[in-house]
């Protein structure tokens, strides 16, 4: 369908965009934030704000840039006096009954309002005798909180509930300056995604009671990651202060999650700081286990490896990073393999305004990576398997007391690729410390068969590597090695050659929104990948 | 009429000839009082024969805004597609405007007349009326005329027995006067809270429902039914002024005048005479020191003003105001203007619909300005803060309610502005106590 091109001048730029873009998504295009509040590219523009006003040549008024479509020959300009002494006005006006609070706001470092009144709002106050308005901060429910008084009225939360998760629980309650977000008594903010309008509020009016005075903004290191919370794999950012997870936002992803996640997956990062970890490689010792180097460690899973034949039973974490699930796979090349991923089940709750998106009932992140790579995810069947197998790699499975038991008994060797000790294995050969996907660079294949990388958010504890290096430096054999990846990339890179649908990518080619792969392709075979 | 009073003989008497009498309230009364042949003949006649004629007689609308009905009629789709509607603006809550509801009260035949001509030339089958909450008698009043038109066959499947259907709905407001902003009141028929929205969309291209509609004032549609029977020509010709501002005008006169009450004038008569031949003047020993003509809404007119003004759209604003809906309130020698100017910006900052930050933060910020001023604590500041903030509420929002609540504060402070600095400077008594 080809769009009819516009040309329009923003700022002095030059530029051409389709025809119906508004002025805002076009300035963007020129590198020019015209600043806003109610507007989201998610969300149905209102054009209530009146932050987002420009000069537009020939026009009687200011336009507000959110809602008006770019004509040809337009000159827009953004920044003029005008434009700026409009939003200077605004932003007066949203100052005069919002309170002080920065310095006891969570809200402090990454606060629009903050933003745009430092930018070009005025240096001093006019409103100085008059009370502000009050009203006492409100329990929406759930992880919800709302400070009134704070709140700026951009209405980004109630068009959130109204269109996009279609769960109108929001309202605007009282007209003029007693105006505030109300929610009807019968009801509470309970819907599954409600967590998003904690991320859509500019300002901290709408706050996480998990997240509530727990860390400053600019104490934060953020990284980009993929949710492990289940198939859908919505981008993330996961926040972290002094080597530790304090928060998990959505990371914008057109293809994907658009701006959102669910509450599920918001709250699903305590576990990435479990304390409790394997912090060295262990071999068995008669009776005991004893704490080795790794080279020691290596070496022994080699030899125990090449005294073993037969079968072998992989037990994988629906976690485990397609790396780390490639590369053990490969490692027990020998063998007849039976591999398994451990997916537990939940509820489906889908976001009903934007196609495609749900908390699936899946709950493992890299399901499809792991079918890809030949992993199954019939978990009885393996764990019954490995009851009688030569080898059982555990690969950070979350092994029930039972099941280890019945792996401690069976005449197999066990060798435990671990975050956290289980219990039950006190007789396991080797129990090697990995690393969890928030401590290691990897990748995730969604449901829509997307591969999507997570970088390194926090340290590695003690001695622990991935589960890939693992495997990769014992496929490499000994002495100096040459062959054996260092990084995500290269293993990644190395499945290519054992599984064509990942042949011919890099983790440069995922960029940071993924790439789709293995679906129905045209004639031509790429370098070889026969699929 | 200057009804409670006896018509004026100055007055050019259309809309409210029946003003006063009861039998004008039946559906047989209006027959015999001429009611319902415009009807008939519209509806033998085509859309656009309807369109031509209106558009001929120069009728303007009569709610505020002064758009051309003709040609707002013309914009709705030529072939009607999806549904058509009408709306019938009867939510009457602009300060000072009284005429909307004597309409209702006294010739509620002659709205569901000129309701149902306009359904048909904009290709409508229904027709919303949308009545202000509080008008309880005129509700009252207006249900039993529309029951009663019904069941005469004047309304319905089969309107006056022409094959055409023409509705009729009635719906009450809930005490919003922002719901009588267009497209506030499509929101509010609709069921969801009175915002108004942005433009584009057009309610002729996407209004109630999503569907193509024109929302016009009582008072316009009250004309229409003269202009079918006695011809776009004579409408044309009631001008005594511009040629742009034609046909009779509903004036409700109130405050500190001898005779208040609705007066119909040809458009384009002396300001002067309307207030002091038809409606008496000043009382005893008084004499007018300001009036705003067109409801609370516009600038505030000197006495000077308005006695040069002629009283049609282009008059007004020629005189530095507008005619808007034609609410004139006269303030006499007596009038505190700070206390009347701050009266109109809390009502205002009640009623903001929220939306816009500009609006919502700067009426209530205009009305606690002025309470300082009167309470003895304003200070020189204050004048250029005033004018500051009514600056930013002018022309930067979604409707013009914030607009309205800066027009007669910047009025106010240019015209008046010894008895704001009277207040400044002590030399008057506090009108109210700080807070």
């Amino acid at each position: 369908m080809a769009d009819e091109l516009v040309n329009v001048t923003i700022e002095g730029m030059t530029l051409s965009v389709p025809k119906g873009t508004t002025i805002i998504e076009a300035a963007k295009q020129a590198g020019v934030l015209v600043p806003h509040y109610c507007y989201h590219p998610s969300l149905p523009s209102p054009a209530v704000c009146r932050m987002c006003l420009v000069e537009v040549e020939k026009a009687p008024k200011l336009m507000p840039a959110c809602v008006t479509a770019v004509a040809e020959g337009q000159v827009v300009h953004v920044n003029s006096d005008t434009a700026k002494q409009a939003r200077e006005g605004v932003l007066e006006f949203l100052l005069i009954n919002h309170p002080l609070d920065c310095p006891i706001c969570d809200q402090s470092g990454e606060c629009e309002l903050q933003d745009y009144v430092f930018q070009e709002g005025r240096a001093g106050t006019r409103y100085q005798e008059y009370a502000k308005r009050y009203n006492p901060v409100e329990d929406f429910g759930q992880d919800i909180l709302y400070v009134p008084n704070r709140c700026i009225l951009c209405t980004r939360c109630v068009r959130f509930m109204d269109d996009v998760a279609h769960a109108p629980i929001l309202n605007v309650s009282e007209r003029g300056d007693r105006a505030f977000i109300g929610i009807s008594e019968s009801q509470r903010l309970d819907h599954p995604w409600a967590g998003n309008v904690v991320d859509l509020c500019p300002v901290g009016s709408l706050l996480s009671k998990d997240f509530l005075h727990k860390a400053r903004a600019w104490d934060l290191d953020k990284t980009a990651s993929v949710c492990p919370g289940c198939t859908q794999g919505c981008n993330i950012n996961i926040d972290t202060r002094d080597d530790v997870v304090v928060r998990i936002r959505p990371r914008p992803n057109v293809e994907v999650n658009r701006h959102f996640i669910c509450d599920y997956g918001r709250m699903n990062y305590r576990w990435m700081n479990r304390g409790d970890r394997i912090e060295a490689p262990l071999v068995r010792d008669g009776a005991r286990h004893v704490a080795t180097d790794w080279d020691t460690a290596l070496a022994r899973l080699e030899q125990v490896l090449r005294g073993a034949s037969g079968s072998a039973v992989i037990l994988a974490s629906g976690r485990a990073s397609t790396e780390s699930l490639g590369l053990v796979r490969r490692l027990l090349e020998r063998f007849t393999v039976t591999a398994a991923l451990q997916v537990p089940l939940g509820d489906e709750a889908p976001l009903a305004g934007i196609p495609d998106l749900a908390l699936r009932r899946e709950r493992a992140p890299n399901l499809v990576g792991g079918q890809l790579l030949g992993y199954s995810a019939d978990w009885t069947s393996a764990l019954r398997q490995a009851a009688s197998a030569a080898v059982v790699v555990v690969l950070d499975a979350d092994l029930t007391p039972a099941d280890q038991a019945a792996l401690a008994g069976a005449p197999g060797v066990v060798v435990v690729l671990g975050t956290v000790l289980p219990d039950g294995l006190r007789d396991a050969e080797l129990v090697l410390p990995v690393t969890t996907m928030a401590e290691e660079n990897g990748t995730y294949v969604n449901r829509d068969r997307r591969i999507q990388r997570f970088l390194q958010a926090k340290s590695q504890p003690g001695m622990a590597r991935p589960a890939w290096w693992v495997a990769g430096e014992v496929l490499a054999g000994p002495g100096p090695s040459a062959d054996a990846p260092s990084t995500a990339a290269e293993a990644f890179q190395m499945l290519g050659e054992w599984w064509p649908v990942f042949a011919g990518l890099t983790h440069a080619d995922l960029g940071f929104t993924g790439r789709v792969v293995g679906s129905a392709a045209p004639a031509a075979a790429v370098g070889g990948m026969a699929r | 009429m200057g009804y409670p009073h006896p018509s004026h003989p100055k007055e050019t008497v259309v809309l409210s000839q029946y003003f006063g009498d009861a039998g004008a309230r039946t559906y047989d009364g209006w027959v015999e009082r001429g009611g319902y042949a415009a009807l008939r003949k519209a509806l033998g006649m085509t859309r656009e024969a309807l369109i031509e004629e209106v558009k001929a007689s120069g009728l303007r609308g009569r709610g505020g805004a002064g758009f051309p009905t003709g040609l707002k009629w013309s914009f709705m789709p030529k072939e009607v597609v999806r549904p058509h509607y009408l709306v019938c603006n009867a939510d009457e809550s602009e300060p000072g405007t009284f005429k909307d509801r004597e309409i209702m009260r006294w010739t509620p035949h002659a709205l569901i007349e000129g309701c149902a001509v306009a359904a048909y030339a904009i290709g409508a089958e229904r027709c919303y009326i949308y009545i202000r909450g509080e008008f309880t008698e005129p509700w009252r009043i207006m249900s039993a005329a529309v029951e009663e038109a019904y069941a005469r066959g004047g309304l319905g499947g089969n309107a006056l027995g022409s094959g055409k259907r023409v509705d009729i709905v009635l719906h009450r407001g809930a005490g919003a006067y922002i719901c009588g902003e267009e497209t506030a009141m499509m929101n509010s028929l609709e069921g969801k809270r009175g915002n108004p929205r942005i433009k584009p969309p057009f309610p002729a291209v996407s209004g109630v429902f999503g569907m193509p509609t024109t929302i016009n004032n009582v008072e316009t549609l009250a004309a229409v039914p003269h202009i079918i029977n006695r011809g776009a020509a004579w409408y044309k010709s009631l001008c005594l002024g511009n040629p742009k501002s034609t046909g009779t005008k509903l004036i409700s006169i109130c405050g500190h005048i001898q005779r208040p009450g609705n007066y119909e004038v040809t458009m384009g008569t002396p300001l002067k005479e309307i207030l002091y031949d038809m409606a008496g003047g000043p009382r005893p020993g008084r004499t007018i020191k300001a009036v705003i003509p067109g409801g609370s809404s516009v600038p505030i007119m000197t006495r000077d003003e308005a006695e040069a003004a002629l009283f049609d759209y282009e008059g007004i604003v020629e005189k530095g105001s507008m005619l808007g809906s034609a609410g004139l309130i006269v303030m006499d020698d007596t009038t505190d203007m700070v206390y009347q100017i701050w009266r109109l910006a809390r009502f205002y900052a009640h009623e903001s619909c929220a939306q816009c930050t500009q609006c919502r933060e700067g009426t209530a910020w205009t009305t606690k300005v002025l309470e300082r001023i009167l309470a003895g604590k304003g200070k020189q500041a204050d004048f250029q803060l005033l004018l500051d903030l009514s600056e930013n509420m002018t022309g930067k929002t979604i409707c013009v309610l914030s607009d309205s609540c800066a027009a007669p504060v910047v009025s106010g402070i240019q015209k008046f502005r010894s008895e704001f600095e009277a207040y400044m400077a002590g030399s008057r008594e506090p009108a109210m106590a700080a807070v």
